[in-house]
């Protein structure tokens, strides 16, 4: 059995919720020409997610974000570390779901809105209890 | 002289990682069930309040969940470890270092705060563990592990506190709350002992706090005395003291050098894992679940940091050395990546019961308690040899990879942040 290559010497620190760089690169059997161009390996972690800890992902179903970028079998990347602001991505939590809306003020009031005029905006009573996290990025795969 | 100690403790730390993912489940009695033989071993506040107690077999709940709207689940332990792992995390952030006691408790140190800061540090804890991962915790600090232990307990039940308790040694708070705790609920004071106690007149953690503590080691033991120092804020339990009884056992040590070998860090966790069963069959329980984790040296930040853990559930709760050996091997299968220094591994057997009064499961045959009745003599002659020959003179080959792991897991909420395939929907609505 060929023993596993790693094209990075020292993987990046960042544990789980992202999978492991187990097979990114370099399966073959020989050395890997990675070790000459160490730190010059892009990571998509370290990229996307800022807060591991806080940091979960989220398949999206329903179209309502479909104007915002944010369509049916996305992937949600949701930190739970950030402090909400009008005009953020929300993950909040209506009648017990969980639901993607984007944070809006409209006059003083505070609502949550879709990306399709269809919706209404919703107004939030309690923001500190509704928000379940805040979308830092979306990760739309196209079919190849 | 040593800083304070906090313990965190997460709240109903099951339910409440089922919850994170299912905001419905909110305000609704809910259970985890263990996944063979289907008994209640986590509750949330309303199930408890229902009057449902731990280890209740799920047949005798069908008439509350019709009625009450009780929800019962499966376990899901990966989901449970993920989590925990979370919650280390974020206390490693915010503390100088921090001591996995169980799946769900960790100990904390405090140095370097003032005492007016300590209180401010504290909720600080209590905001963004629950903020940053959805689990809420309860967070007590004080002079010693003990007194840490009764401060979690009154930042939980007393409502006053709002989950965070910080106790200055001497205090009116602290003499108050030794005068309202029976002993039977201080850390380390078994049954057996209150009776004893209560023959000298002593009830409360504040009549053994009084006492003079080589009084208490000359009637009882060195553990009662030191759990009595411990009361009067002078800390002098360590982690992992082995007197104390154990609501999880756990073996860990660090390797002499750090080391990234898998076979050797595989031979110490399996060393470990003998040695934890081997412990759990000295204090008769029975384990449900298997705890691995690996440490690098974090007071090395030249080298890249990896501390990993994992959980594998047990077929059933079992005291058999072969399968626990069996799940540590396959848990650090699940964790191991090569190219780390690691410094440390350990073991934790965690979800005890008490052996005598294990439920049997509904599968069971007689076929299956004459095997049981086999392991128990076969187990009980290995610790015999080991015993009187010294430690290692018998122990158990490598398991055979038949990977026959299977679960049942009727009603396991999905694997929401460890599986590709499972990951939490989030409706666009």
């Amino acid at each position: 059995m060929p023993k596993i290559m790693h094209p990075h010497p020292t993987p990046t620190p960042l544990p789980l919720p992202h999978p492991l760089p187990l097979t990114r690169a370099g399966l073959s059997g020989f050395p890997s020409p990675a070790q000459d161009y160490e730190g010059r390996t892009l990571d998509l972690n370290e990229r996307l997610v800022k807060r591991p800890a806080a940091t979960f992902f989220m398949t999206v179903t329903g179209d309502s974000m479909g104007p915002l970028g944010i369509h049916e079998g996305d992937i949600l990347v949701v930190d739970r570390s950030i402090d909400p602001r009008p005009g953020h991505i929300l993950v909040a939590m209506l009648d017990g779901e969980l639901t993607v809306k984007r944070y809006e003020r409209i006059g003083q009031r505070p609502y949550l809105c879709s990306g399709n005029p269809r919706y209404t905006p919703i107004p939030i009573a309690d923001l500190e209890c509704q928000v379940w996290g805040v979308v830092r990025s979306v990760i739309h795969e196209f079919p190849v | 002289m040593i800083g304070p100690v906090g313990l965190v403790d997460c709240n109903n730390f099951y339910v409440s990682c089922e919850r994170v993912f299912q905001p419905r489940l909110e305000g609704r009695p809910v259970g985890v069930l263990s996944n063979n033989d289907g008994c209640v071993i986590a509750r949330s506040a309303e199930l408890k309040a229902l009057g449902v107690e731990m280890g209740t077999p799920a047949f005798e709940l069908r008439d509350l969940v019709r009625r009450q709207g009780v929800v019962l689940l499966s376990s899901n332990y990966e989901l449970y470890g993920d989590m925990s792992a979370r919650v280390r995390e974020v206390l490693e952030e915010l503390c100088a270092g921090v001591e996995p006691y169980s799946i769900d408790e960790m100990f904390i140190h405090g140095d370097g705060f003032s005492r007016r800061q300590l209180q401010d540090h504290a909720q600080e804890i209590h905001r963004k563990v629950r903020r940053y991962t959805g689990i809420p915790v309860c967070v007590g600090l004080a002079a010693t592990r003990t007194l840490a232990k009764l401060a979690n307990r009154a930042a939980k039940s007393v409502p006053g506190y709002a989950g965070v308790c910080v106790l200055s040694p001497g205090s009116p708070d602290a003499q108050a709350l030794l005068e309202k705790t029976p002993l039977g609920d201080v850390w380390g004071v078994g049954h057996r002992l209150v009776e004893r106690l209560a023959l000298m007149g002593l009830h409360t953690a504040a009549d053994l706090a009084a006492q003079d503590p080589k009084r208490i080691r000359s009637h009882f033991s060195v553990t009662l005395e030191r759990t009595a120092r411990e009361l009067q804020g002078t800390p002098c339990i360590e982690m992992n003291d082995t007197n104390r009884p154990r609501d999880r056992i756990m073996t860990s040590r660090s390797f002499g050098r750090l080391t990234s070998n898998q076979d050797e860090i595989h031979q110490a966790i399996r060393q470990h894992a003998q040695r934890s069963a081997e412990k759990l069959r000295a204090q008769d329980s029975k384990a449900r679940a298997v705890y691995v984790f690996l440490k690098t040296n974090r007071h090395r930040p030249d080298l890249a940091q990896y501390s990993p853990s994992a959980i594998v559930e047990l077929d059933e709760p079992t005291d058999d050395s072969r399968p626990i050996l069996h799940a540590a091997t396959q848990a650090l299968q699940a964790i191991y990546r090569p190219n780390y220094l690691f410094m440390k591994a350990g073991v934790m057997l965690i979800d005890l019961v008490d052996a005598n009064r294990q439920q049997l499961s509904l599968l069971d045959t007689p076929q299956r308690q004459a095997d049981r009745e086999r392991n128990d003599r076969l187990m009980a002659t290995l610790d015999q040899l080991n015993q009187k020959m010294g430690r290692d003179t018998v122990t158990l080959g490598r398991p055979s990879p038949k990977a026959a792991w299977h679960l049942r897991c009727a009603n396991r909420t999905p694997r929401w942040t460890t599986q590709w395939r499972e990951l939490p929907y989030v409706t666009a609505r």
